[in-house]
This record gives C-alpha cells, structure tokens and sequence, in this order.
C-alpha cells in the first residue's frame, strides 16, 4: 500500500466510488410504484421505445424537460410555437392531450408527432397528411451540438498548428494527432495508394463526426444522451454522401469492371449482381452503424428496467454492474465502429479509383 | 382433443413473439462466426508472436463485419 493512512489507498476511493453509485440507484424506485396498475414490463417497454425515438422536448431529470420549438410548414403558411403548448400533461394521474390552436389549425400531440386536429376534436388525417414538420427536434439539437464541439475542436488545432509550426505538439493537439496520423497511415494510405490527398476531409470528418455521435450517447446525463447515429435516417444520410463520392469519382476500369464481365457469357447474371452491389454496401455501412448503435443502448436500459421489473432493491447491485461492463464495451464499439465505417468507405473509394495494374 | 393429445396440444403451444427466435438464431450464427476468428487469430498468434498488432487489427475487422451481418437479422427482428 502506498505511504499514508488507509484513507489515501487508491481501492478505498475506488470503492468509495461504487458505493456512492449504488446508493444513487437506489432512489429511483419510488418513482415507479405508483403505477402499480400497469403491468411493468409494458410499462419498461414504452419508456424505453421512447427514450431511443425522437422527441419535441429534451428531457432534463425525471420528468422535468425543456420544450422544443415546433416549426410546421403547411399549405397556408409556417407555424411556430413551442412544443411546451401540445405536450401531454397529467390531470390527476391521467395523462390528456392538449390542443393548441395555431394561426391555421390546431395541432396536438400523438406518439410524440404533430397531428392536425379538426373542429370536431377528432385527429384529422388528411390535413395532417399536408403539414411538414420541420420542428427543431433533439435529434437537430444534438446534430447541432456534435457540430459545435467538431468545429471548435477542429479550428482551434488548426489555429494551434499554425502558430506552433515545426514545434512539438502540444495540449489537445497532442491528443489528436495519433487519431489522425491513424486515420491518414493506416487507414487511407494502404486502401487508396497515393491519392489519398483528395479524400482525407472526408475520411476524417466521418471517423470524427460518427465518433462524437457514439460518445455523446454513452454520457448518461444532461447534455450527452441523445444518440443520433442511433436514427437510421442520419446513417442513411452518410452512407448516401459514401454512395455520391464512389460512384462519381470511379474511373474507367471501375465502371468496366461493373458493366463488362471477365468471360463474356457470364453477362446475364453478373450485371444485376454487380448493380445490386453498388447499392449494398452502403446500404450494409448504414444498417451496421444503426443497429450497432441501438442495439447497445437497448441492453443498457433494458438492464436498468430490470430492477423496475422484478421490483425488489436487491437486483440493484447485479443490475448496475452489468450495465458499467455493458457502457465500457460500448465505448470499445464506439471508436470501432467509427473505425470500421472510415474503413469500409476508404476501401469502396480506393476500389473506384485505382489504376489498372 | 381429449387426453394425450390434448396436454400434448397444450404443452406445445407458442407464447411470446417469433421474432425474438429469429434474433435468437441470428445470435447463434454470430456466435459460431466470431469464435472461429478468435480462434484462428490467436492460433496464428501463437506460430508468430512478433505478427501480433497485424493479426488483432485483421480479426477485429473481420468481427465487426460477421457482426454486421448477426444484427442485419437483429433488425429485421425487431421491425417485425
């Protein structure tokens, strides 16, 4: 043990931390006990369903949350309010509706999307068929806020390069410069020969940008917690950009290699095979990345709900040791599947580029 | 259906959702997949030590691509 009394010993503040987490876990029980009416496994399941979905609203701690602005674009005009004025309040336990009478229509909320009700009260689908929702969601917001660290990181080693040239690196530049010299030598290098100059923003902007994504996810409280490269429609979005630079940039041999089969007589079957695999592999980048992402955090909250579902404290312990063990190996398949989408794209990019040989 | 036949009916019946079986089986071949990675990695480890950084960097790709695949049917699980 080191020099000192027991009260410096690194297992004593270790414990002191596991202790103070175990304790923390404990209160959240009473929360739950008033629904003794519902069966708690559908109960666990909708909370869980809606904590990984979209929402109008951020929610802070419990059940206090910040509304979000709600921008709707129907066909007489854009509508603005917040969504604190369509959420669903408790009247006495039970959960109602609130209408909100807008310039246009009224709106109110169901399953956390705007729908258009008519003057009968009823929800009216086809009015609700014409508004676009553009509402600045927490998907948008937590867009917005991965942009804003990228950005401040980004520019401010750049300004630290430029004043520090030829010196060694210091501070958050030295933190960085073994993910990039990474991403440049092992990754873009061997897949695309000494091209590589061209298409290194983009190799390095997905590693980061999908990096920050994952890690914002795992951070349980306020501002992280949002998992965005959990929606399939930012994924898609990605693996579209991957989809665009490939096929623009394939030169000759890469379209020869397509449209024109080694032995003639394979023409028939290999030209759909070929055509169907120019879709797929992003289509494969965007669905490993999503279900990757999802898929962690429904265990993680999963095994929390477990104490809610057997309803005794003593599960409590086993509970939130699985879910420490199950975020260290989500921060691992953060940084990997970071690692693998950069990957897999520097490869289809390299394979469109490269010269005969 | 009266007697065996009937308990046998009873005792045989499906509750809960398919979909979680299909998820179950995608779980198995995932399994079989990456275990055979593993061990093959850490055989090839094994013959020559000083090829380790090459050898984990190649079987941790080939893991996350056979892992892919298991929750392509993870997905669709849970769409239907």
């Amino acid at each position: 043990m080191a020099n000192g009394s027991i009260l410096n010993s690194k297992k004593f503040k270790i414990s002191l931390i596991c202790a103070f987490f175990l304790i923390l876990g404990a209160f959240p029980k009473s929360a739950i006990s008033q629904e003794n009416a519902k069966d708690p496994k559908e109960v666990a399941k909708a909370a869980i369903l809606e904590h990984i979905a979209d929402s109008h609203s951020w929610p802070v701690l419990g059940k206090t949350s910040i509304p979000l602005p709600v921008i709707l674009y129907t066909d007489k005009g854009i509508e603005l309010f917040s969504s604190a004025n369509v959420k669903e309040e408790e009247v006495n336990g039970e959960p109602k509706e609130k209408v909100y009478q807008g310039e246009h229509y009224s709106y109110t909320l169901v399953n956390d999307k705007i729908k258009v009700v008519g003057s009968n009260g009823e929800v009216d689908p086809v009015a609700t068929k014409k508004v676009w929702d553009f509402s600045i969601t927490r998907n948008v917001v937590s867009l917005w806020m991965s942009g804003i660290i990228l950005l401040l990181v980004f520019l401010g080693i750049n300004s630290t390069y430029k004043k520090r040239a030829g010196k060694a690196p210091s501070g958050l530049q030295s933190w960085l410069e073994p993910l990039i010299v990474f991403v440049r030598d092992d990754v873009a290098i061997p897949n695309m020969g000494h091209k590589y100059v061209r298409f290194m923003p983009l190799l390095l902007t997905i590693f980061f940008f999908i990096l920050i994504n994952n890690l914002i996810g795992i951070i349980p409280f306020f501002p992280g917690g949002y998992n965005l490269t959990g929606n399939i429609a930012v994924t898609l979005t990605l693996s579209v950009i991957i989809l665009f630079v490939v096929n623009l940039n394939g030169n000759k041999h890469y379209w020869k290699h397509i449209f024109v089969p080694n032995p003639w007589w394979l023409f028939p079957i290999m030209i759909p095979v070929e055509i169907v695999s120019i879709f797929s592999k992003p289509i494969a980048l965007m669905i490993r990345l999503f279900a990757n992402m999802t898929a962690g955090h429904i265990v993680a909250l999963s095994l929390i709900s477990l104490i809610f579902i057997f309803g005794t404290l003593w599960i409590a312990p086993v509970s939130v040791g699985f879910v420490v063990f199950m975020d260290v190996i989500e921060v691992l398949i953060a940084f990997l599947q970071a690692y693998i989408f950069t990957l897999l794209s520097s490869l289809f990019i390299g394979m469109a580029i490269e010269e005969h040989h | 259906m009266t007697g065996m036949i009937g308990t046998l009916a009873a005792a045989t019946t499906m509750y809960g959702n398919i979909a979680a079986l299909g998820a179950g089986l995608a779980a198995i071949g995932a399994g079989i997949g990456i275990g055979q990675i593993g061990g093959k990695a850490v055989e090839a480890i094994a013959r020559q030590p000083e090829a380790i950084s090459k050898i984990q960097t190649n079987m941790i790709i080939a893991a996350a691509l056979v892992e892919g695949v298991a929750l392509f049917a993870v997905v669709v699980a849970m769409i239907g």
